[in-house]
């Protein structure tokens, strides 16, 4: 049994270092970051049999991967604070000589990074890749990943779509972070994505929904009946509805914050709403 | 040793590919191959139907099939990319730079009908850049053999070497001049002929066409060098400099852009450490167009005569 109130307090910690973070290299994306803070404590503290050892082939374990790199500084937060490199490095993100990229790269040799990310739309093909690599191997273990909703509208993110349905890729969950945010401005406003539920459908995919990506319990609920759909010849998406910014209340749901910093007064504002549960680095 | 380089006949490099990965996927049981809609464009018949289990078919969707590949690394998979080289490269360009070679994943991309003597389809898929393209990407090695022998040995060789590789080859039948089973050593040029008065570097198809015009000039009383670099990257400095330390002047040859290509990499070297007069055989800035391959060779300048000009050409600015 998932221990709730833990999760959570993790969660509150992961928030920190996401402002404590960005605000530190005066760039990077604090919104989305602080969006899917829910289902990153929830895989790394949770959901996922991983080994923080770190062997780059995932051979035995679940293995996750991030397609829309921006939000490295959450994916940083949980890979520190489960074990995979000191927390204090956390302070050297964006930082000359860090291993903390501003985009997550392997070229550092940063633990729990597997390939690199932030040109968007790659992260679903390289996952399917990694799923049939099990295959083969018959390793039982789950590949996870994240997309973002605006970087549907990059095309290959469909050839994998399509690929994963027809070759059967049932040891894959795919996460969107349906958050409605983009650069510039509502996806609805800067290209709309349509019906996704039935677009993913129509697609061969079982569909999925968690209806708030930010409550904690609706997303071990939804990642769990995710995992109950795999093994069953149909790739698995979870169409996660997030608020951009959620935690910090002058933050949420806006796409201002997409990949703007808060300044040193902001910064003080957002940290006083969210608990040092862990401690800071 | 000119005397020796003898055509044994035509086959294509592209069958040497697929003869090379059915024996190294018969040796390599970590060997995978995925292909976008050109199985028997790219000879992967022999690989498919002896190890089917390993082999995916992506579908018109190259983009896809680069990320796949890059997941199978991951995975400790060997995969080999199969289609043709403009889709190979300019078409997946950034799924290369950050999956693969950023990523650093030992991805092997197999790119056929490359270059002018793709014949009859014409511009669109005679790419004549991706050498250039290729080379620049920091930890990609990339190779183009020179006929169906050494096609098939550099297909097995690239599984041994760690890190992404791009395979440079074409379509039509051409002589077969190397080696059977001939060992492949990736980063070593290939010496085919010693001579005195000048050093001829070619790839590819246009070694043959260097070993023919190195025949005709020997008639004449020049004696050419002729090395087939074979690997384009990282390029075997050690053999270039010796080889010109020797001649004083340059010629190269290849089937593609003169900007970027083996050319440009051969005098970026020179200019650095052994200044020396070079005429470059490539096409010239131009975009090709349908014809039959040697029409094309000939129309673009990279005919037999076109390599024997050249030579002619440097030798009077050999001081």
């Amino acid at each position: 049994m998932a221990d709730l109130q833990q999760l959570r307090r993790t969660a509150t910690q992961v928030r920190r270092d996401i402002i404590r973070q960005t605000s530190m290299a005066a760039s990077g994306h604090p919104g989305g970051s602080l969006g899917c803070t829910e289902l990153f404590t929830a895989l790394y503290f949770e959901v996922m049999k991983h080994d923080p050892k770190f062997n780059k082939s995932g051979a035995g374990e679940d293995m996750f991967f991030l397609s829309n790199g921006h939000i490295s500084p959450v994916w940083y937060s949980v890979l520190a604070r489960s074990g995979y490199f000191p927390v204090s490095e956390l302070a050297t993100f964006r930082k000359l000589n860090s291993r903390l990229q501003g985009h997550p790269a392997t070229h550092e040799g940063l633990p729990g990074i597997r390939v690199a990310s932030g040109s968007l739309g790659q992260g679903l093909s390289v996952s399917i890749g990694a799923a049939l690599a099990k295959k083969l191997d018959n390793d039982p273990h789950l590949i996870y990943t994240l997309t973002g909703d605006g970087e549907l509208q990059e095309g290959q993110v469909w050839e994998a779509l399509m690929f994963a349905a027809h070759h059967k890729v049932d040891n894959l969950i795919a996460i969107v972070d349906w958050n409605g945010q983009q650069i510039d401005g509502p996806t609805a406003k800067v290209m709309s994505l349509g019906d996704l539920p039935a677009k993913w459908a129509a697609f061969g995919w079982e569909v999925l929904k968690i209806e708030n990506g930010n409550d904690m319990e609706a997303v071990l609920n939804g990642l769990a009946e995710a995992k109950m759909h795999t093994g069953k010849g149909k790739p698995v998406v979870v169409l996660m509805k997030t608020e951009m910014g959620f935690g910090v209340d002058f933050m949420v749901g806006t796409h201002v914050w997409h990949g703007k910093t808060t300044n040193a007064e902001q910064t003080e504002r957002a940290l006083a709403q969210l608990e040092e549960t862990l401690g800071d680095f | 040793m000119l005397d020796q380089l003898i055509s044994t006949g035509k086959k294509s490099t592209r069958d040497g590919f697929g003869a090379g990965l059915f024996e190294i996927g018969k040796q390599k049981p970590e060997v995978v191959a995925l292909c976008a809609d050109l199985i028997g464009s790219l000879k992967m018949e022999a690989f498919i139907e002896a190890f089917p289990e390993r082999f995916f078919q992506i579908g018109i969707a190259e983009a896809n099939m680069m990320g796949i590949a890059a997941g199978l690394a991951i995975g400790g998979k060997i995969p080999y990319t199969g289609t043709f080289a403009n889709f190979s490269t300019g078409r997946v360009y950034d799924q290369l730079r950050q999956s693969v070679a950023y990523s650093h994943k030992n991805v092997k991309v197999c790119a056929s009908h490359a270059g002018l003597t793709l014949g009859e389809d014409g511009a669109t898929h005679q790419i004549l850049e991706d050498i250039g393209m290729m080379r620049m990407l920091p930890g990609f090695t990339v190779v183009v053999p020179c006929d169906y022998n050494q096609t098939k040995a550099a297909t097995m060789a690239i599984a041994e070497h760690y890190g992404p590789v791009y395979l440079r080859f074409g379509r039509p039948d051409w002589p077969v001049f190397t080696a059977e089973n001939q060992k492949f050593e990736i980063g070593k040029a290939q010496l085919l002929a010693t001579g005195s008065d000048v050093s001829i570097f070619a790839t590819g198809h246009m070694v043959w066409q260097a070993v023919e015009a190195a025949k005709a000039l020997a008639l004449e009383g020049v004696s050419c060098e002729i090395y087939n670099i074979h690997t384009i990257k990282p390029l075997d400095e050690a053999a270039v400099l010796d080889s010109v330390s020797k001649t004083r002047c340059v010629v190269t040859a290849e089937e593609h852009q003169r900007n970027g290509g083996l050319g440009d990499s051969i005098a970026q070297l020179l200019a650095r450490r052994l200044p020396a007069p070079i005429e470059f055989v490539a096409v010239n800035d131009s975009f090709g167009e349908s014809g039959k391959p040697l029409e094309l060779l000939d129309k673009y300048g990279l005919s037999v005569n076109d390599v024997a000009g050249a030579v002619r050409t440097v030798l009077t600015r050999k001081k």
